[in-house]
């Protein structure tokens, strides 16, 4: 018994003086050279348009089914796709776990075929297989990205919803189109959200 | 997969094997208490901490000593963690004014920070206040992780010491493995990851409004979007370099928040494998032979890459059934094809699947895709790596000490078959080593296979499984494989944060890291007393080629008669439905 309460100052010592060297000074060290050297960043990231409104954050995406907009992945948050914070509902980001044989990933009912659906019906006359990031939801609920395939595949939609050319239209994606970092971590990606907010002029 | 998804894949191994000798040469100098330039400046700091902690450095404690100090120390962390989330709504630091956490996640979550699991229970930016994060979460992830390589090196030095009563002081070992390892690498990299996108703020959530207004289920109109910030970076890079891997936010690495860019990710995957993979070379300079941690290495990266291959394809090939749609999942230099069901643009498919084989090889369980929504054989393999016992990397000091006791049982059939007294580093290996060790692989082994059967025969354990028929049984099979050995990932179908899952997880977490906690310091006081064998013609040689594959042999023969019977009721019958 001795040998257990010889070690118990120590316990109490080093749990309380490391708590506050790891849980408060390296936190705050780490904000304090964050909000100087990458304010933008460590406040995430956020979007501001010409007339210094907040419109979003480059990192997160938002819910998009209107044709003359580009639309995002899937997303299974609740209440709405897209909720990144519920404070009512206490909901955040969340991901798809549905397994690859169940029937509300695959049926005749399930998310993958109502999504085909949707976007048949929105562009009819568009034959081509789809992307299938563009009929599968992401992990965060919040995936702010499609692949270029993905994008192309809707070029023609939005042109004709909004006038444009398909020209006009290929341009302002590939302007938010960004590839592998140095050429080769990652995937191509589109940002959706920003690429939306061009459309609309913003 | 295309080209440059293999290329990213042997990118990935090239860089953290190159790191092994530097940073494991830096951690054996730590250990060994030489100097390493940095206690130019933190020693002051740690001899004033041993002060106040009442301890001499010199002292050193047996085995038993050295239990009771590890054990002590981390039930009074567990209490902290679990006093702080039943009181965060009483305490500052808590822009969204969230309630006490319930007392069976509570409960559960205690467990599993100060078992370096991790299991998160919780959803992060919904459940616990920034107070409750840093104080709590990130003290553990701390501490845990240093608790590990602590116990680590009072194995080595039962190695590598003769005829001694002691394996080292406890207090000095954890400290200096967070003041001299564990901080300085997660303050670059935390500060590194801001830089990608990162958040680390301690303003409430932003709010924006949405370009396009949506409507929920009831119709009402919904026009904004609300952004939780907080102090992520700063917890993110220790999660991943302690093998901790609970998340900041709910969906855990896969959130843009967390993990913003192809660079974050590759700088955060690289912290999950990094002190695993460099700590195999410490162990050979503090043994005196860094061909010894060489080979324990070599057997590790064998499996690793061998079972990543695996999942690789398998995602790759994608689900048939969304192809039978009229879909194209051929990956391509535009999209990444393959099944993207639960996984990230930005990551594909290469991405998400070198990460779930890293976060299960080490024991990290942090997620950037969804484990549950992947094809059958894909998610056998992050099961799988678990099950053997998360030795393959593994944790942070735990991995390699539960490898090494792998050894110990290596050497150990081997002599069975030569009919010697089997010795490893000139250590005899006897009845009592092989009593503790056979304890070590058995116990969670049985805590996974009772906590599964139980779970499947009772109603709290079947009222939460998402999918159903086999994947429904692989959540659960995997929720206990996960909790069983330390990792803390999921099939996140499964709502495990309820009293049945709180309590049954918890219990398997407890028992697995601090039951093999105690055999493995019983084993290194056991080692520490004997005396040296000088090899002779009859050793067997433990850095040869040979020796590394009857390693893996062993490591993979346990987790093959253990699980195949559970792994056939789930991965493997569902890969046949798929494909029917």
């Amino acid at each position: 018994m001795q040998f257990v309460t010889k070690q118990l100052r120590p316990a109490i010592v080093a749990l309380l003086l490391l708590t506050l060297l790891t849980s408060v000074v390296y936190p705050l060290v780490v904000t304090g050279v964050a909000q100087v050297a990458f304010p933008a960043q460590a406040n995430g990231s956020l979007i501001v348009d010409s007339q210094g409104q907040l419109r979003g954050s480059a990192l997160i995406g938002q819910h998009f089914d209107q044709p003359q907009y580009f639309w995002g992945r899937l997303s299974v948050t609740g209440p709405v796709p897209y909720t990144a914070f519920n404070a009512d509902a206490a909901t955040g980001s969340s991901g798809s776990n549905l397994g690859p044989i169940n029937d509300a990933l695959v049926g005749p009912e399930g998310t993958v075929q109502a999504r085909i659906t949707a976007l048949r019906e929105a562009d009819p006359a568009n034959t081509a297989p789809i992307p299938v990031d563009l009929v599968t939801a992401s992990a965060s609920g919040l995936d702010p990205h499609i692949s270029p395939a993905a994008a192309e595949y809707q070029v023609a939609r939005v042109a004709q919803a909004r006038g444009l050319s398909v020209e006009q239209v290929r341009q302002l994606v590939a302007q938010h189109t960004a590839g592998r970092a140095l050429g080769l971590f990652g995937e191509p990606r589109v940002n959706v959200l920003e690429l939306n907010l061009a459309l609309d002029g913003r | 997969m295309t080209a440059n998804g293999y290329l990213q894949l042997g990118l990935f191994l090239v860089v953290l094997l190159a790191l092994v000798k530097p940073l494991g040469w830096y951690m054996a100098r730590v250990y060994q208490g030489q100097p390493v330039g940095l206690d130019r400046a933190l020693g002051p700091l740690e001899r004033l901490m041993y002060r106040l902690f009442g301890t001499r450095p010199d002292e050193e404690m047996n085995w038993k000593s050295y239990t009771v100090a590890v054990l002590l120390f981390n039930a009074l962390g567990l209490l902290a963690v679990y006093g702080l989330q039943r009181l965060q709504g009483a305490l500052p630091l808590n822009p969204q004014g969230l309630g006490a956490v319930t007392p069976d996640s509570s409960f559960n979550t205690a467990i599993s920070f100060a078992t370096n699991t991790n299991w998160q229970g919780y959803g992060g930016e919904t459940t616990m206040s920034y107070l409750t994060q840093m104080l709590a979460l990130n003290a553990q992830n701390f501490l845990s992780a240093a608790t590990g390589m602590a116990v680590l090196v009072a194995l080595i030095r039962g190695l590598s010491r003769r005829s001694a009563s002691t394996i080292g002081n406890f207090w000095v070992d954890m400290t200096r493995s967070t003041l001299y390892i564990l901080l300085p690498l997660a303050l670059l990299l935390a500060l590194l990851l801001v830089s990608q996108g990162v958040v680390q703020s301690f303003s409430p959530a932003h709010t924006v409004p949405l370009v396009q207004a949506t409507a929920d289920a009831d119709g009402n109109q919904v026009t904004e979007q609300v952004l939780p910030l907080g102090p992520a970076a700063s917890q993110i890079a220790i999660k991943q370099l302690g093998t901790n891997g609970g998340g900041f936010f709910n969906v855990n690495s896969a959130h843009p928040f967390e993990n913003p860019t192809p660079l974050s990710n590759f700088l955060e995957l690289l912290a999950i494998l990094l002190i695993p993979a460099a700590l195999c070379y410490t162990f050979g300079k503090m043994v005196g032979d860094t061909r010894q941690g060489w080979a324990v290495l070599a057997a590790m990266t064998v499996v690793f890459v061998a079972l990543l291959g695996v999942v690789a394809w398998a995602e790759q090939a994608g689900n048939p059934r969304i192809a039978a749609l009229g879909v194209d999942t051929v990956a391509s230099d535009l999209q990444p094809g393959g099944n993207m069901e639960g996984k990230e643009t930005r990551f594909g498919i290469t991405n998400s699947v070198l990460w779930a084989a890293a976060t299960t090889a080490a024991s990290n369980g942090s997620v950037n895709s969804m484990h549950g929504s992947y094809t059958p054989l894909g998610g056998f393999v992050p099961m799988f790596l678990m099950q053997m016992g998360e030795v393959i990397f593994g944790g942070v000091g735990s991995g390699l000490y539960g490898m090494l006791i792998f050894a110990i049982i290596a050497v150990f059939i081997a002599g069975l078959m030569v009919g010697r007294t089997p010795e490893y580093l000139g250590k005899k290996i006897e009845a009592y080593e092989m009593k503790m060790a056979s304890l070590i692989i058995l116990i969670p082994c049985a805590l996974v296979l009772v906590g599964t059967a139980i779970a499947v025969v009772s109603p709290g354990g079947t009222a939460t499984i998402f999918n159903t028929g086999a994947r429904g049984f692989s959540e659960v099979l995997y929720a206990f494989t996960s909790a069983g050995n330390n990792n803390g990932s999921a099939f996140a179908g499964l709502g495990a944060n309820n009293i049945f899952y709180n309590i049954m997880l918890g219990i398997a977490m407890f028992f697995s890291r601090y039951w093999i906690i105690i055999a493995t310091l019983a084993i290194a006081g056991s080692l520490a007393s004997k005396k040296l064998v000088p090899a002779g013609p009859g050793t067997l040689p433990t850095h040869t080629p040979l020796f590394v594959v009857l390693l893996i042999g062993v490591v993979l023969l346990v987790g093959a008669l253990t699980f195949i019977p559970a792994l056939a009721l789930g991965p493997f019958v569902e890969q046949l439905q798929l494909l029917q």
